[in-house]
């Protein structure tokens, strides 16, 4: 069983209205200098499974039919294993 | 083998997803047709019931989770439209109509949230690009129609540095315009790239739109410009046949 965490970002070049609009609003509160606002979705989920690579290559199939567009967006995820002498974790780039 | 509609009459499937809500009024609209012979299918739906075109009409289809169009995508009847749709089969793709084609790849681009992060929903004038489509040919090139537009996400993209390549390939064929046809960034209400409402497929058969064509298709609504895309999708199967 691995524990998924799944990150999903507006790619580069693509209009992030809300991330423009946020970043608009900061300075109203005081908070100067902040730029290159992105906002974007974070999602868990756990997979059943022993194996590092089989699992890792399913989120990334996952990732790229449903959980994120890839006209659109970049993913990545980190998973971390549910084992009995502690956790591993490790983070896969993908969809750059 | 005798069609299913009888001589002289086209099917019009309009397939319903939880979540449409335009759908009545699309089949409303197709009424108006005397050729037209419009029916529901269901998402879940294995067979398109001898459709001679699709529409997939306007709606939140599974409540726009995920992102719109997303997950109605994978619904068991878009394997069948996207059959029909490689065999030269019209699909007519409205408003959340054309966010499930655009999520399922038989259009190009993606529809993002509005610039304005504002549901919009007006009267809006677009400009015809093409008129040598299925979905346009009642239509001049250059006229400027008025159809009405109503969404939150419905600002075209291409992707990053425009690699859909629509517009090097002549696949836009509606756009948002002035009253004068102008094309022009104060007339784009949703941020879309080149003003684009509306694009076809490179085989020339699937189009999808934002704007509502089912809403100006009786006079006394305000409008028939609407009955024009249907009515020329009616002509192309009819002149199909002969």
């Amino acid at each position: 069983m691995y524990k998924v965490s799944v990150y999903v970002t507006p790619k580069k070049g693509i209009l992030d209205p809300q991330g423009a609009t946020i970043e608009r609003a900061l300075p109203a509160l005081g908070h100067t200098g902040v730029g290159q606002i992105r906002v974007g979705r974070f999602i868990t989920l756990e997979v059943e499974g022993d194996e590092r690579e089989a699992v890792s290559a399913e989120v990334d199939s996952m990732c790229r039919r449903l959980l994120a567009n890839p006209i659109i967006e970049d993913y990545s995820f980190e998973l971390s294993a549910e084992a009995s002498g502690g956790y591993e974790s490790g983070t896969q780039e993908a969809g750059a | 083998m005798e069609h299913p509609g009888g001589k002289g009459r086209v099917r019009v499937g309009v397939v319903v997803f939880p979540g449409s809500n335009c759908e009545y009024d699309t089949v409303h609209a197709l009424e108006h047709l005397p050729e037209a012979e419009p029916y529901y299918l269901w998402h879940k739906d294995r067979d398109l019931g001898g459709a001679d075109c699709i529409v997939l009409p306007g709606g939140f289809s599974y409540g726009d989770y995920l992102r719109t169009g997303a997950i109605a995508r994978f619904s068991p009847i878009m394997q069948e439209v996207a059959a029909f749709a490689r065999d030269g089969g019209l699909v007519l793709g409205i408003c959340n109509g054309f966010q499930i084609l655009a999520e399922g790849h038989l259009l190009a681009g993606a529809l993002l949230r509005n610039r304005s992060l504002k549901f919009i929903c007006h009267a809006q004038h677009l400009r015809v690009e093409r008129v040598d489509t299925p979905f346009t040919s009642r239509f001049r090139v250059g006229q400027v129609i008025q159809i009405p537009v109503n969404h939150n996400e419905g600002n075209w993209t291409g992707g990053p540095d425009g690699q859909s390549g629509v517009e090097d390939r002549g696949l836009v064929v509606f756009r948002y315009c002035d009253e004068e046809g102008s094309v022009t960034p104060s007339a784009n209400p949703n941020g879309a790239e080149g003003n684009v409402a509306g694009i076809i497929d490179e085989g020339g058969t699937v189009l999808g739109m934002m704007p509502h064509p089912e809403r100006v298709s009786e006079a006394i609504l305000g409008g028939t410009d609407g009955l024009s895309v249907f009515g020329s999708m009616i002509d192309h199967v009819l002149l199909g046949r002969c």
